[in-house]
């Protein structure tokens, strides 16, 4: 741990470091693991983007959502209904995104404005309920007009395109062939920093306070003069635009989309990624997303470790990579109930007995001393 | 800091599998691809179209395969794309990275089509033994080919037989709402419509649905000569024990879906009397079939349903490097639509698209707790 | 007319199903708080064990007459389930007592999927047909069919819920659960083993899940390693209509929700002139769950509980 400390001195040294890493990762994960794995970091950016909106809403606010998904696939379906053959309409992507993300916030108030009196598991259920009926209204609205294409998806979405010069094919830079899953990174990685930038700025504002006091105790919150109407809808609203962005970038990147997508277990793993990672803490939920991107990926190796270990494949690696998968979520969560990278506040409060028992242990010393 | 621990301990098991992944490399090995949701609820049948595909590789190897003068053994890699779109691509991905020379799948049209384009990126022939929505071959793709009849192709079949075989009048549809379901159930309300037969419900259920007994009886209430189902099994064997509790007194028609003998179990007695099209002849009549047929159960049990379309998939891969002499993907390509082969699902050839061509359908009836043939009707081009 | 009261008594039976798995998930979340999301695949599991059961005694006595061969597959699905449940509450949750509220909600999702898992490797990912042993029989109600097997059921999901009503409500152990429930320092500080008092709780809950399991997968004639999944969903939506922690109002959810899906299946065309039909049955279902909770945030019979962040 002596290197964590040499940086945590050196606070500028160590986002420059990280700066390189990030500008070079896919370059390394590339030649080291194969084009498949800078796929999947795009997939684990999109996941950051999405669990840092649904922080917003269960982190931050600590509205309960199970419906998350919902966001993401009005975001996705927006994007592809104007910059797809659908409708033969194709808008460029500075137009279609920030559309979509409007259009997420819109549907985040208007499932918010319903729950205000919900708590807990009473607004997980309605959560829940609103995103499986906007999948299901994707999934049905392909008759009597066709707007989604229904279970057949939604298939030659324009990629992201800056003039000419389009995401989707491999560019030469330096006469180096830069592929499109890399180009993407580079994009997806831009869209991550302003949204870290703008959940930091939230987390610190006067709404970000008013989100934490209404998480802690909503009568005193409202008791204090703070109109929870109104901040617990900009919760929403605002965990809804993230999800919107993030389906966009999606759409475009995987070119189709279809309802199969955006079903609930998909609420349930971004979910799942906040609480693991250390909810209402960005790096943490950054780790949380990634680690849970990662690792069912990772888990795909498994017939190539027995090889290794054991000299042959004893067991089908496809029966044994989600057992482990969730092995894995149900020994994090035994060993780290806080999360893997809990906010040190969050800690405090989970260790408070421990911490005083602590304190007196050591006064005692000191008297002696 | 336990969460660097956890970290590094992710890092080095990425880094122990990607060495695993480059020392395979060695050696003429040709690496064929296979891809289906093997977790979830359609594991059912991935391990099915895999077990198909496993099949025909160990064949292959059996017999020996000489390629560009030097032997080669072939690998089949099979993969879980848990018929969700977005690990479909990075598995897609992934099979590009490992220098597969071709790849049988995906099973779901959903995941198909996403990883068609990643295919076509890179070159490599895709045969889907099952994917049937029109869409994955109307992308212009040369990569890109199917040996099952796609919806149209076996829709038209059956909305026509409805009407014109089975004298039906009055028509009820249900369809599961998944790709499959859905395409299969409008090309068949197309063609019955066209073939004269009023079509008086059309209701819906979903792929994980066991409970059918609404819509039953709200389509009791039209009483149509025959019911037809566009979806699976798991769905279509209870459906035909709730159409009997119900007393509801039409035929029970579907598509591929539903002709297997799972069907045959679930349903139990309720089954008999349905009917049931499956792309291509009759498994028993074919020059192979049933050899394969015996071969498969003894080593994997029951057929579930696509496993003779995953083992042609690879016999067609395979046959085509063999006439071009090599595992390169260009060159595969590029003998892929001059396919001209007796599989056990049929003979297969591919039109311009990549679709199967002057394929045929057979119609089947459950007769005494099995299915029995009724007709071959060749399906229009 | 037959055809409303044919679209009702399908909606009863479904909603007795949803009942029987209400029932044990809404007794696991009076006591805990908890979403139990594995409470589904305990389902799946008591299905599961009963079918090979069955299978095995089949293969050993098929002259045996089919009540007795399914409850031999009861009474070896129920105490399998039992001690599912327990160990579930010991490795899972227990240790979690004291965490933040979602980290056992996350184990959850992790022992459903490795339930879910297992099952696959045990039974293997084909569907399982469920024999015909159970009578069959149909008996004519005002022009509707219901058969045998679907009055059991209903009446089952009475009887479990009486039985339950009256654990709780006139039992030593039903008042010590009320008061783990209400409080647990105060309860054990009341002397009440807190710890014996919750074990207990996921016992009995299990074994109902057992129960539900087995009539499920007799009703419809198959099982399957991912059935759980849907069903403990559809069970928790019901616990939390009725109000969830309730035994009364987890059978009125189930029922409710049950003839709700039905009429909607059954009526939605109707209703809005053939623009919606029954592919929007769930919607249906869930925008009155919504209603309801909007203007009874907490559920139809439950009691308004104090915020717990």
């Amino acid at each position: 741990m002596r290197i964590v400390d040499f940086l945590r001195a050196r606070p500028r040294l160590a986002l420059l470091l990280l700066a390189i890493l990030l500008a070079v990762l896919p370059f390394l994960v590339g030649a080291g693991l194969g084009k498949s794995w800078v796929r999947v970091l795009d997939f684990a950016l999109l996941y950051v983007m999405l669990a840092l909106g649904l922080n917003i809403v269960v982190g931050y606010a600590g509205l309960l959502d199970l419906g998350y998904v919902a966001f993401y696939a009005l975001g996705a379906y927006l994007y592809a209904w104007l910059a797809s053959p659908h409708f033969g309409l194709h808008l460029p992507f500075w137009a279609v995104l920030p559309l979509g993300a409007l259009l997420a916030g819109v549907f985040g108030v208007l499932l918010g404005a319903p729950t205000l009196r919900l708590r807990g598991d009473y607004l997980a259920i309605v959560t829940l309920g609103f995103g499986e009926i906007i999948r299901i209204f994707m999934n049905n609205l392909d008759a009597p007009i066709n707007i989604t294409n229904g279970p057949q998806g939604m298939n030659l979405i324009d990629p992201i395109a800056f003039g000419g010069f389009a995401l989707s094919k491999t560019h030469k830079f330096f006469g180096i062939g830069v592929s499109n899953a890399h180009l993407y990174y580079y994009l997806f990685l831009a869209f991550v920093l302003a949204l870290i930038f703008v959940a930091m700025r939230l987390q610190d504002s006067r709404i970000g306070r008013a989100w934490a006091a209404i998480r802690e105790d909503e009568v005193a919150a409202s008791a204090m003069g703070i109109d929870t109407r109104n901040v617990k809808l900009l919760a929403f609203a605002m965990g809804a635009t993230f999800g919107g962005l993030a389906g966009g970038l999606f759409s475009a990147f995987q070119g189709f989309i279809s309802p199969e997508s955006f079903g609930l277990m998909e609420s349930i793993m971004i979910l799942c990624m906040i609480v693991l990672g250390g909810m209402g803490h960005i790096p943490g939920v950054i780790l949380g997303a990634v680690l849970l991107t990662v690792l069912p990926e990772a888990l795909r190796y498994v017939g190539d470790w027995q090889r290794a270990l054991i000299g042959r494949v004893a067991v089908d690696p496809a029966d044994l990579r989600m057992l482990l998968f969730g092995c894995a979520l149900i020994l994090m969560m035994l060993f780290r109930p806080e999360g893997l990278w809990p906010s040190r506040q969050r800690k405090r409060e989970l260790h408070a007995a421990d911490e005083v028992a602590e304190q007196e242990s050591a006064s005692v010393y000191d008297a002696r001393g | 800091m336990r969460f660097t621990i956890v970290s590094a301990l992710l890092v080095t098991l990425v880094a122990v599998a990607g060495c695993g992944q480059k020392s395979e490399t060695a050696g003429d090995v040709v690496k064929i691809g296979s891809v289906a949701p093997l977790t979830g609820p359609q594991a059912h049948l991935g391990k099915d179209n895999e077990n198909g595909a496993r099949l025909a590789i160990e064949e292959l190897n059996a017999k020996g395969l000489n390629l560009g003068g030097k032997p080669v053994k072939l690998e089949l890699i099979g993969e879980d794309d848990q018929a969700d779109p977005k690990t479909g691509t990075v598995v897609a991905q992934k099979l590009v990275d490992t220098g597969v020379a071709g790849v049988v799948g995906h099973l779901n049209s959903g995941t198909s089509i996403p990883a068609s384009k990643l295919y076509a990126d890179a070159g490599i022939p895709q045969v889907s033994p099952s994917a049937t929505a029109i869409a994955y071959t109307a992308q212009g793709y040369k990569t890109a080919f199917r040996v099952m009849t796609n919806d149209e192709q076996q829709g038209k079949v059956l909305g026509q037989f409805a009407v014109k075989s089975m004298g039906a009048k009055k028509i009820a549809i249900i369809d599961d709402r998944t790709a499959y379901g859905q395409g299969l159930a409008d090309e068949f309300e197309k063609a019955a419509k066209a073939a004269g037969g009023e079509i008086v419900a059309r209701e819906f259920t979903n792929d994980r649905a066991t409970d059918f007994t609404a819509i039953l009886t709200s389509i009791k209430g039209k009483s149509p000569d025959v019911l037809f189902f566009g979806g699976m099994d798991p769905q279509g064997g209870p459906m035909a024990q709730q159409m009997k509790r119900l007393g509801l007194a039409a035929k029970l028609l579907g598509g591929d879906g539903i002709q297997n003998v799972n069907f045959l179990k679930l349903a139990g007695a309720e089954a008999e009397g349905a009917v049931a099209s499956l792309p291509g002849l009759p498994l028993d009549q074919m020059p192979g079939g049933a050899a394969f047929k015996q071969k498969f159960e003894a080593k994997y049990g029951p057929i579930q349903v696509y496993a003779p379309y995953a083992y042609d998939a690879a016999y067609v891969l395979v046959d085509a490097m063999r006439r071009a002499n090599s595992a390169d993907p260009a060159k595969v390509v590029a003998e892929l639509p001059k396919t001209d082969l007796q599989g056990v699902t049929g003979h297969i050839r591919f039109d311009k698209k990549g679709d199967i061509t002057g394929g045929s359908v057979t119609l089947y009836q459950v007769k005494n707790g099995t299915w029995a043939v009724l007709e071959t009707v060749k399906s229009a081009e | 007319m037959d055809i409303f009261v044919q679209q009702l008594i399908n909606g009863l039976v479904l909603g007795s199903i949803y009942a029987l798995v209400a029932l044990g998930y809404t007794m696991v979340y009076g006591i805990l708080e908890l979403i139990n999301f594995a409470h589904g695949e305990v389902t799946m599991i008591g299905a599961m064990v009963a079918l090979a059961v069955i299978g095995a005694l089949m293969g050993v006595a098929p002259d045996l007459p089919g009540i007795v061969i399914v409850l031999g597959g009861v009474l070896v699905a129920v105490p399998v389930c039992m001690l599912l449940g327990f160990g579930i509450e010991r490795l899972a949750y227990r240790p979690l007592r004291n965490a933040p509220r979602l980290a056992p909600l996350i184990t959850a999702i992790g022992l459903s999927i490795v339930l879910q898992n297992v099952a696959m490797l045990i039974w293997g990912r084909q569907y399982i047909a469920f024999p015909p042993l159970l009578p069959q029989g149909s008996h004519e109600v005002l022009g509707a069919h219901i058969s045998t097997l679907q009055l059991f059921i209903v009446a089952l999901s009475v009887l479990v819920m009486l039985g339950l009503w009256f654990v709780v409500q006139k039992t030593r152990l039903g008042r010590a659960m009320r008061a783990t429930a209400q409080s647990r320092e105060v309860a054990a500080l009341m002397g009440v083993n807190v710890n014996s008092v919750i074990a207990t709780t996921f016992v009995i809950g299990s074994a109902l899940a057992a129960l539900a399991g087995v009539m499920v997968s007799a009703y419809y004639g198959l099982a399957h390693y991912y059935m759980g999944f849907l069903l403990g969903l559809k069970a928790f939506s019901a616990a939390v209509l009725g109000g969830i922690g309730n035994i009364a109002g987890a059978m009125l959810g189930g029922l409710l929700l049950g003839v709700i899906e039905a009429l909607g299946a059954g009526y939605i065309g109707d209703l809005t002139g053939g623009f919606l039909g029954s592919n929007y049955q769930d919607v249906f279902a869930f925008f009155i769950l919504i209603l309801v909770l909007v203007f009874r945030p907490s559920g139809l019979l439950g009691e308004r509980v104090a915020s717990r962040a």
